[in-house]
């Protein structure tokens, strides 16, 4: 990383009359856009930069520089799970055939990557002892949506057989239950139960899926209060759609009693939601599905080695168990139950959603409803090459390595960094270890301070300020590929820190010094917010 | 020990005495017996580099996936990228990086994201861009939710049956969970229904109006007026975009549109069989505080530099929660890095020249293809960008297998007996004649 600013725009590079491109000049042009009414046409050329190609490929990579990455060094960054990206998976996800590719291009002329697909959501079924998978789905949120939107769906389809029944009870003609006027009234499960201490993107998705959410508490030590839980189940009865879980939880604990709390959510009718977002953890020793969940979402960018990108794009395809199949979005990926008869398996067929043929919005669910949808084709199919070929490139034999090895590391930086920090819960913990601040604070240096200074020694900072149970969380993610030598000097690092925090607090609270800017003035930019280079120059 | 693992054995052994564990499966001690897993995974063996090349290079065998030549669009483009997009996309500072938290090592996003958003909002003549969302379905339906969210006494959200109607079904499934009424304003000879819309409006409680321009079926509808119309019931107007289009085309900013929204893919996005892409996000100055999505704003250092950082963040949902304004908690941060990129490159003249390329190959085709006599306009004296869609009295699907065997996906089948064709740039009139001839042969 180059820790001196570049700091240019493109737009302050632009010269009239420069181009970065070139294009083939012979074309029929016995039509051209002049011939457009007026009305239809922009008063006023978009005001984009006029650049030379050397001048972008300069610009560009000049702001590489001024950027931290996994390739740069050690990115403990904790919840992310910041992997080697491998790059025999860029070169394969860059193959013409796959890059070329329209997503409505007849199933029959595309089979091979077809077989990329169903492979992919057979393998993840089998890590996550789940049925089936849709990978739809563009983030590790939009699983969240999708998987809750899955139970929903779920609901209101028993909520429909249940008044169904009741119909015919009654005598009443069954025609009723092709009425395509469902509501949630024929669902009364709306609740959604949350620990406190989830990532706070649990109860937006919630939110989003219309869903009410119900905190429940923690322990001391972090892990679910399984008396509240089952005193909220008793209070909501069959109001409980579904209780979300992350496991290990997001201080990285194991939750012990978690067959425990799937078994009391089912009795009462709710299914259970697994966050993915900490999956690493548990490759090679348990699943979701032996824990008793019934839908999931994984995160193919954190346990599953593909780019985070600078914030995507990810993938988050939804796990379900047997029986909830039914509920999962369209388009699919199947392959017919092959005919004996003939040789070799039957050809994978692309699944889309019952045509819409009338004019209105439909309902999703039962017989003559369309059916969920999350996003126009497949979702990140470039993604799902990259996660593909790393599991392919792992196999059996190095899958079940992951989750032990990234315990491993996360372990030993725990035993090896609480004489200085403060580990407020004692025992083993998972892929991650979380300490609140310094043990230490007299000397006011807080956790901001410690990843600021971080940044000086060339690392990426833990997250902080999460978990929100602690007020001083620093959580440390390491992943199975770093080696004992790179943790050994991170760990000098962090105890330097500390003794820094003590000799010199000035020094730690005003870090970092060797970066290309210093801290910033966030007041400044949420205040009155500059978001635009066109407003920037009008200021 | 596998080549992504760097522990020795004698790594191990001296990490294992610090956790005073003796191997690593005791340190899920802790997991409750009945839900460990004991068996092996039902995977295949390790893939070794050479093997697992020959394994993709198979799949992609022609007879596994076949190249052919596109003239299909609805939603993903086959346009022209410079080499250089690809090419610096691939740096792992962008590439191995997460979202940018850390203002101070993270300038190079930080800095692109901001370009982009100045791109994004001087295309769609819209005050500010968000920093992109998953794909240009899911923006538009978060442009409903914010619609409905902004609407004080609105009944319903209206949306125009013109939209294509597989970003409809992401509208409808996000509409029907989040609990908001959707009413389809039908179509007449390709383009909205004025009248029906008019009638609605004219109703009232009407949070927003969801429009598409150029629209599914290619194309250009006159959306005058009904800005005004929306605003006098204080509701929303979006209008889902083309952004290569927009070059040449009014924008959703001189339409009178509060949100602009769309897919990205068509600015320097492979196709990849439909994703990744990048949905984009634009509304007016009044709407920032409502909006989705992240957003990079200017600010200064410590130092006093200029200097680029996340903002807005009390939108969010690490800080609201379930009162956030959406559960999306990243972007699409690369893709819209291909876009600045490509942008950049093809600037102020290139994306015109695009545009123009795309109008005049696609009348091109269509005025040839009338002129065999076998095909007529589905939706005659509509004018269209660079898509369009045919009638074809025959047996359609036979005439597109065989196209299929020539080498060509000759489009996408709309409806019965209607075929809807895209042409780009990259089309050559070769390719434009030699189409013609096999659609012109064809027996079926």
């Amino acid at each position: 990383m180059n820790r001196t600013l570049y700091g240019k725009l493109i737009f302050e590079l632009s010269k009239k009359g420069r181009k970065g491109y070139s294009l083939p000049q012979d074309y029929d042009r016995s039509h051209s856009t002049a011939e457009l009414p007026e009305a239809l046409r922009r008063k006023e050329a978009a005001r984009l930069p006029e650049c030379d190609e050397l001048t972008v490929v300069r610009h560009y990579t000049n702001l590489s520089h001024n950027n931290f990455g996994v390739n740069d060094g050690f990115y403990p960054l904790g919840s992310c799970t910041m992997k080697y990206n491998p790059v025999i998976n860029e070169e394969i996800a860059a193959m013409k055939a796959f890059a070329g590719l329209h997503p409505l291009q007849p199933a029959e002329t595309c089979q091979g990557a077809l077989e990329v697909y169903y492979n992919l959501q057979q393998s993840l079924a089998e890590l996550a002892g789940l049925s089936e998978f849709t990978l739809n789905p563009c983030a590790g949120a939009h699983g969240e949506l999708t998987g809750l939107m899955v139970i929903r769906a779920y609901h209101e389809a028993m909520g429909n057989e249940k008044i169904r029944n009741e119909e015919n009870k009654e005598g009443e003609a069954p025609a009723a239950s092709n009425s395509l006027n469902f509501t949630f009234s024929n669902s009364q499960r709306t609740k959604v139960l949350i620990p406190d201490s989830a990532h706070g993107t649990n109860p937006a998705s919630a939110a989003v899926c219309g869903l009410e959410v119900v905190e429940v508490k923690s322990l001391a030590d972090g892990t679910v209060d399984v008396e509240h839980l089952r005193q909220l189940l008793d209070e909501l009865g069959d109001q409980v759609a579904a209780m979300m879980m992350t496991n290990p939880n997001t201080l990285g604990i194991f939750e012990p009693r978690v067959m425990e709390i799937t078994e009391m959510v089912h009795k009462a009718g709710g299914l259970m939601y697994y966050d993915g977002a900490n999956l690493n953890a548990l490759l090679g020793e348990c699943r979701p599905g032996d824990m008793g969940f019934d839908v999931m979402h994984i995160n193919l960018h954190k346990t599953f080695s593909t780019p985070h990108g600078g914030g995507g794009p990810g993938s988050g395809p939804v796990g379900v168990r047997k029986g909830l199949e039914q509920f999962l979005p369209y388009p699919r990926v199947t392959r017919p139950t092959p005919d004996p008869s003939r040789q070799g398996g039957a050809e994978l067929r692309i699944v889309t959603a019952p045509a819409n043929e009338r004019s209105e919005a439909l309902p999703l669910t039962g017989e003559r409803g369309e059916g969920l949808s999350v996003g126009s084709f497949f979702g990140n199919y470039g993604v799902m090459l990259k996660a593909y070929a790393y599991i392919l490139s792992l196999g059996r034999e190095n899958v079940k390595m992951v989750g032990p090895l990234a315990t491993l590391n996360a372990n030993y930086i725990k035993e090896r960094l609480r004489d200085d920090y403060l580990l407020p819960i004692e025992g083993l913990c998972k892929h991650e270890c979380v300490f609140d601040g310094l043990v230490d604070k007299s000397t006011g240096v807080t956790t901001m301070d410690v990843a600021k200074r971080l940044l000086d020694y060339g690392y990426h900072a833990p997250t902080i300020y999460f978990p929100l149970l602690f007020h001083e969380s620093l959580m440390i993610e390491p992943t199975e590929n770093e080696s004992k030598e790179t943790i050994d000097a991170f760990i000098d690092v962090m105890h330097k820190i500390a003794a820094e925090a003590k000799s010199d607090p000035e020094l730690v609270k005003t870090a970092p010094h060797n970066t290309p800017i210093g801290r910033v003035d966030d007041v400044l930019a949420a205040k009155q917010p500059i978001t635009t280079y066109w407003k920037a120059l009008q200021e | 020990m596998f080549k992504y693992f760097p522990h020795t054995e004698e790594d191990l052994q001296e990490m294992l005495k610090v956790t005073g564990v003796s191997s690593v499966h005791d340190l899920f001690a802790d997991v409750p017996e009945a839900a460990r897993f004991k068996r092996d995974y039902n995977l295949p063996d390790a893939l070794s580099e050479t093997d697992l090349r020959l394994f993709f290079e198979q799949l992609t065998h022609p007879l596994n996936t076949q190249q052919l030549i596109c003239f299909a669009g609805a939603g993903c483009y086959d346009h022209y990228a410079p080499s250089v997009v690809q090419n610096i996309i691939q740096r792992s500072e962008f590439l191995t990086s997460y979202t940018p938290y850390q203002a101070e090592i993270s300038q190079g996003t930080l800095h692109y994201i901001f370009e982009y958003q100045s791109m994004v909002a001087e295309l769609t003549g819209m005050d500010i861009s968000n920093a992109s969302m998953y794909d240009g379905a899911t923006a538009t339906a978060e442009a409903m939710m914010m619609a409905w969210g902004n609407a004080k006494k609105a009944t319903r959200v209206l949306i125009s049956e013109t939209l294509d109607p597989k970003v409809r079904r992401v509208v409808n499934t996000y509409a029907h969970f989040h609990g908001v009424p959707l009413q389809l304003i039908p179509a007449k000879n390709g383009a909205l229904d004025r009248e029906a819309l008019d009638k609605e409006l004219a109703e009232g409680g009407v949070a927003g109006v969801i429009v598409q321009q150029p629209n599914y079926y290619g194309i250009m509808e006159d959306y005058t007026g009904i800005a005004d119309a929306v605003h006098e019931q204080k509701g929303i107007f979006v209008v889902n975009a083309n952004p290569s289009d927009l070059a040449i085309l009014k924008t959703p900013g001189e339409w009178g549109a509060d949100v602009a929204v769309g897919e990205g893919q068509s600015l320097g996005i492979p196709m990849t069989f439909g994703g990744p892409g990048v949905g984009f996000m634009a509304c007016t100055e009044k709407l920032i505080r409502k909006m989705p999505g992240r957003i990079v704003g200017q600010t200064l250092d410590n130092r006093g530099q200029r200097a680029f950082v996340l903002t807005l963040q009390a939108r969010e949902q690490h800080i609201r929660r379930q009162k956030a304004t959406s559960n999306i908690c990243s972007n699409q941060s690369l893709m819209a890095l291909y876009v600045t990129i490509y942008l950049s490159l093809m600037g102020k003249e290139g994306l015109r020249e695009v545009a123009e390329m795309s109008y005049a190959n696609a009348h091109s085709l269509h005025d040839k293809l009338i002129a065999t006599g076998k095909f007529k306009d589905t939706f005659p004296g509509q004018p269209f960008f660079n898509e369009f869609c045919l009638d074809y009295d025959g047996d359609l699907d036979a005439l597109l297998d065989e196209a299929t065997e020539c080498g060509y996906l000759a489009g996408v089948k709309v409806g019965e007996k209607t075929l809807m064709l895209a042409v780009t740039e990259q089309r050559t009139p070769e390719e434009i004649e030699e189409l013609c001839e096999i659609l012109d042969k064809a027996n079926h």
